[in-house]
């Protein structure tokens, strides 16, 4: 079947398998490889994309259900070679180990951000609760997200890479 | 020493060496532009899945996989007997034990690997798998580990030649005779069974590759999920008799590791003899339940604890009966003189009279694995039966938990220390890190706290460990990984215009390696870390060594590093010499330049040096050109990270759900690189034990079915049940790295589940409770505060 969505502001139509898993129509045939995944079990959360400005497991979401939807990966924090202020914030507050839970915890915070700009601690925790991260121990995401809360306003930020 | 590293708010200046450096790895991590062992891509790929028996102990009577290759999509399908044909179907373990690739005879555990399918997309692969109908006849199991080595038990490793029955090893250290004459005098005995349950490092990306065979040249490149990449290619060689030079394995970004990326498992191994057969790459990935039910655990031994002191708390003696269940296949990851790995450190921070230990290794229908969850080769298992027997003496003696420790830590004149065990503590000051903590904590009022909650029946525990690690295996004349000596080796080349690239033979998982080995080039050269490229993971570009795992980065490859940029400036030295015209003696070396020594107008700088090295003109005699240098580094002692961690935690009586309320560490892993990063490593290995004490079992039930196969049986802790960490420091170098650094990747694993434990069993003190078993999970805890603590296995 053929499925059109926007993914990152461009249109997409592509001819998938009506069983194909977002995660695997995004990975494998658009080749977007920063959205991972990582369990069987909707429990992980390194699968998190946003559609429509929600965060979604697209483990847990057929490709086929997303048509017409706008879905935004990791690949599309970054405008106009600008970081998110969440990208800042996790590469300032060391909210990132390996890397592999990143994306989908960045995805959930730039939501979070989105709708409510100065989250408490107690918030940003709920707000990552549905997502795993092996290697940090949590308090640096919750500090990179109150970093990008507090940077929010100042735009250009400029990338140390 | 400082407290919790806050989170800077404007740029701060950026050191030529060590300090709080953002990470080089993360620009493309944020991005989204990292590459991992599934983003790979290539033209013509197959993809491989691998069908997994349903039984722990079943004898295969027959394989009927015509169904599965007359799917469209298929290439091939592959079974124990397939493989048999080639002499593949079994490899060795890294314990010298065999283990089937794909099973021949019989399966062993549930989940063992019976056959695989290649087909041309991930969803054929698996849709083929159903298609393969298997015959199995059951054989009862081997589930109590206690059990396995009873008489009329069933044998599971007939495929041995003799083997009669489960037994693996027997092990002991210490002086049985001095220990027992202790017990028999002491004022005081207290006994305890503690159990650490079987648990899983369960990294974020699961395990995987991809395996591309040249059909003319026959060169293999596998892109693999390895912390060991040279070790792996060796095993390789071995096993698939490829010669080593048309082996290159790389190791990309990895999710994550913990141990669990240690082992070679049966699907590398599968993916390999695909891409032989058929000609193309192919890719493996596991799924997270294969992931859980199938790669290397973390320990699972039953420990019987005894501790002998006097009346007035001066400990005397340790004794330790250890049952050891190592699954189906002995796949433990220990240098070849450890079976137990480095257990032998039981003896925690303590100057005891003497210790000694006892242990059985027994195989059992489950999983293979054994060393792997950041455990520091069995440290994790030691410093948590030292650290909760002591505390179960602390109940028995009615004193106070710190201050038992704090009477028999060893005192820092004592360094070198050797223990009843033999193990040379290389460097310590206990008493300052503890006395940091109970500070931070605010020792004094957190009890005086309780004692007012216990008077209104609410339930508040303050755990304390104190840990002792030994890492950085290790010194080649008593370590090897089935005969290869646990060296490092390291390359450093200046470029002429001051650049510089480092090779290393260890691999990071998320520790960081690329930043904090540049930063050690730099503390010791000058260049700045942003000159300073960092090549890993990658057999053809990297020195031979034994990689990342037993914290063994900083300990060895680390010192690897230093020395061979001293090694590099050593030459520069002279080279500048000529520039300057002095002898080298009247150089004096100032980070990142050469002066005439008593007139620094006159110096030279490194990124000069690097040109002359490279340039025109004479160079001093007997000098070859170019600045570079390789080395191989091989340790002469372990180091002895420690740490002093202190838990607070509140009970809801009505519920029995266990909050901890605040976490306190105070880590020494001797000269620090980079404090952000020991920061982050802390955190991490605190979550995971926050893991292990409350939520992470693998369980099993009678018939052997493996309980803790997803992400939904297999509780991970998320940010609801992990606190802000409060995280502190104190430093004593290391004596003989040449940069006194120690290692910090496992000691919060290592250290915190005791903690976290002593917390949960101090809060539950006033119903009598003295030693309660891991996973302390709400229904766990419920039945001990009742009277009926059942021991999980
Ligand atoms: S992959 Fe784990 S929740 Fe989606
Ligand atoms: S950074 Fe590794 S899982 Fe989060």
């Amino acid at each position: 079947m053929q499925v059109t969505m926007t993914v990152n502001g461009n249109e997409v139509s592509e001819e998938i398998e009506p069983r194909h898993l977002l995660v695997h129509f995004i990975r494998d045939q658009l080749g977007l490889t920063g959205t991972h995944w990582g369990c069987d079990t909707s429990n992980c959360g390194t699968c998190v994309v946003l559609i429509d400005g929600e965060p979604t497991k697209s483990c847990t979401t057929l490709a086929a259900m997303t048509g017409g939807h706008e879905v935004t990966t990791v690949e599309g924090l970054e405008v106009d070679n600008v970081l998110d202020p969440v990208q800042e914030g996790f590469m300032q507050c060391h909210g990132l180990q390996c890397g592999f839970c990143t994306p989908g915890m960045m995805l959930t915070a730039r939501a979070l951000l989105d709708s409510n700009p100065n989250p408490s601690e107690d918030v940003i925790r709920e707000a990552i609760s549905g997502q795993i991260c092996r290697c940090t121990g949590y308090s640096t995401i919750v500090r990179s997200i109150q970093w990008a809360a507090e940077h929010e306003s100042a735009v250009s930020i400029g990338s140390p890479a | 020493m400082t407290t919790t590293e806050p989170a800077p708010t404007e740029a701060e200046e950026r050191p030529v060496g060590f300090g709080r450096l953002l990470r080089k790895e993360d620009p493309r991590l944020i991005r989204g532009m990292g590459k991992f062992v599934d983003d790979i891509q290539m033209p013509g790929m197959l993809h491989l899945a691998i069908l997994r028996s349903p039984m722990a102990h079943a004898k295969i009577v027959s394989i009927d996989k015509s169904a599965a290759e007359a799917h469209p999509k298929v290439v091939a399908v592959i079974t124990g007997e397939d493989l048999a044909e080639q002499g593949l179907a079994w490899m060795p373990t890294l314990s010298n034990d065999v283990q089937a690739v794909l099973a021949t005879d019989k399966v062993r555990f549930q989940h063992q690997e019976v056959a695989f399918v290649v087909a041309e997309d991930r969803y054929s692969a698996r849709d083929a798998l159903e298609l393969i109908e298997v015959d199995y006849e059951w054989i009862d199991p081997v589930v109590d580990v206690r059990s396995a080595m009873d008489a009329d038990t069933p044998v599971i490793r007939d495929d041995l030649e003799g083997k009669t029955d489960n037994h693996i090893f027997d092990w002991e250290t210490g002086d049985e005779a001095a220990t027992n004459a202790i017990f028999e005098s002491a004022d005081v005995v207290v006994s305890e069974e503690i159990i650490y349950p079987r648990v899983h490092p369960a990294p974020m990306e699961t395990c995987g590759c991809v395996a591309d065979v040249e059909r003319v040249s026959g060169q293999l490149t596998l892109w693999s999920t390895t912390q060991a990449p040279h070790a792996h290619r060796t095993v390789y060689a071995l096993v698939a008799g490829l010669p080593e030079h048309k082996i290159r394995v790389i190791a990309p970004d990895i999710g994550g590791g913990f141990g669990n990326k240690v082992p070679i498992y049966p699907g590398y191994v599968c993916a390999i003899v695909a891409s032989l057969v058929i000609g193309k790459p192919v890719k493996w990935m596991e799924d997270r339940t294969e992931n859980l039910v199938s790669t290397g655990f973390a320990r699972d031994y039953v420990m019987q604890g005894e501790i002998a002191a006097t009346k007035d708390g001066k400990i005397l003696a340790v004794r330790t009966n250890v049952l050891a269940d190592h699954g189906a296949f002995n796949g433990v990851a220990a240098p070849t003189k450890y079976p137990a790995g480095f257990f032998g450190v039981f003896t925690g921070s303590y100057d005891l009279e003497a210790a000694y230990c006892k242990m059985q290794a027994v195989y059992t229908n489950k999983a293979p694995g054994g060393v792997a969850y950041a455990c520091s080769f069995r440290i994790t298992e030691a410093v948590y039966l030292i650290e909760r027997i002591v505390d179960c003496l602390a109940y028995e003696l009615e004193m106070d938990p710190a201050e038992l420790r704090l009477k028999n830590f060893i005192q820092p004149d004592q360094f070198p220390y050797e223990s009843k065990t033999g193990w040379v503590y290389d460097s310590g000051d206990y008493e300052p890190a503890m006395r940091l903590a109970m500070e931070m904590a605010g020792y004094d009022e957190l009890r005086r706290e309780q004692a007012e909650k216990r008077e209104k029946g609410e339930l508040m525990g303050i755990g304390i460990s104190f840990f002792t690690e030994a890492v950085g295996a290790g010194p080649r004349k008593d370590m090897d990984i089935l005969g290869l000596g646990m060296a490092d080796g390291c390359e450093l080349r200046i470029h002429p215009t001051g650049k510089a690239v480092v090779r290393l033979s260890v691999k990071t998982q998320g520790q960081g390696h690329e930043t904090t080995f540049a930063q050690i080039v730099a503390e010791e050269i000058g260049i700045p870390p942003e000159d300073i490229e960092v090549i890993h993971g990658d057999t053809d570009n990297t020195p031979f060594g034994l990689g990342t795992y037993g914290s063994r980065s900083t300990p060895v490859s680390g010192a690897a590093a230093a020395l061979v940029t001293r090694k590099v400036r050593d030459k520069a030295q002279i080279i500048a010499s000529g520039m300057l015209e002095v002898s080298v003696a009247d150089l004096e070396w100032v980070k990142g330049s050469f002066h005439v020594k008593g007139d620094p107008s006159k110096s030279v700088t490194i990124q000069d040096i690097a040109m002359k090295a490279h340039g025109a003109g004479d160079l001093p005699e007997g000098i070859e050109g170019g600045l570079e240098a390789q080395i191989c580094y091989n340790p002469e002692n372990l180091t002895y990270p420690f740490g002093a961690y202190i838990c607070v935690v509140d009970i809801d009586p009505g519920t029995a759900v266990v909050k901890v309320r605040r976490f306190i560490a105070v880590d020494d892993c001797g000269t620090q690189i980079n404090p952000m990063i020991i920061e982050g490593q802390v955190h991490g290995g605190l979550a995971d034990g926050v893991g292990m004490a409350m939520m992470e079992m693998i369980a099993f039930d009678e018939d052997g079915n493996c309980l803790g196969g997803s992400l939904m049986d297999y509780l991970i802790p998320t940010a609801l049940e992990t606190p802000d960490w409060e995280t502190g420091h104190t430093v004593t170098p290391s004596p003989h790295h040449p940069i006194g650094a120690k290692g910090i990747g496992e000691s919060a694993t290592v250290g915190s589940p005791p903690a976290v434990v002593n917390a949960i069993v101090d809060a539950l003190k006033p119903y009598g409770i003295r030693h309660a078993d891991m996973p302390l999970t709400p229904s766990r805890v419920w039945e001990t505060m009742r009277g009926n603590h059942t021991p999980p296995i």
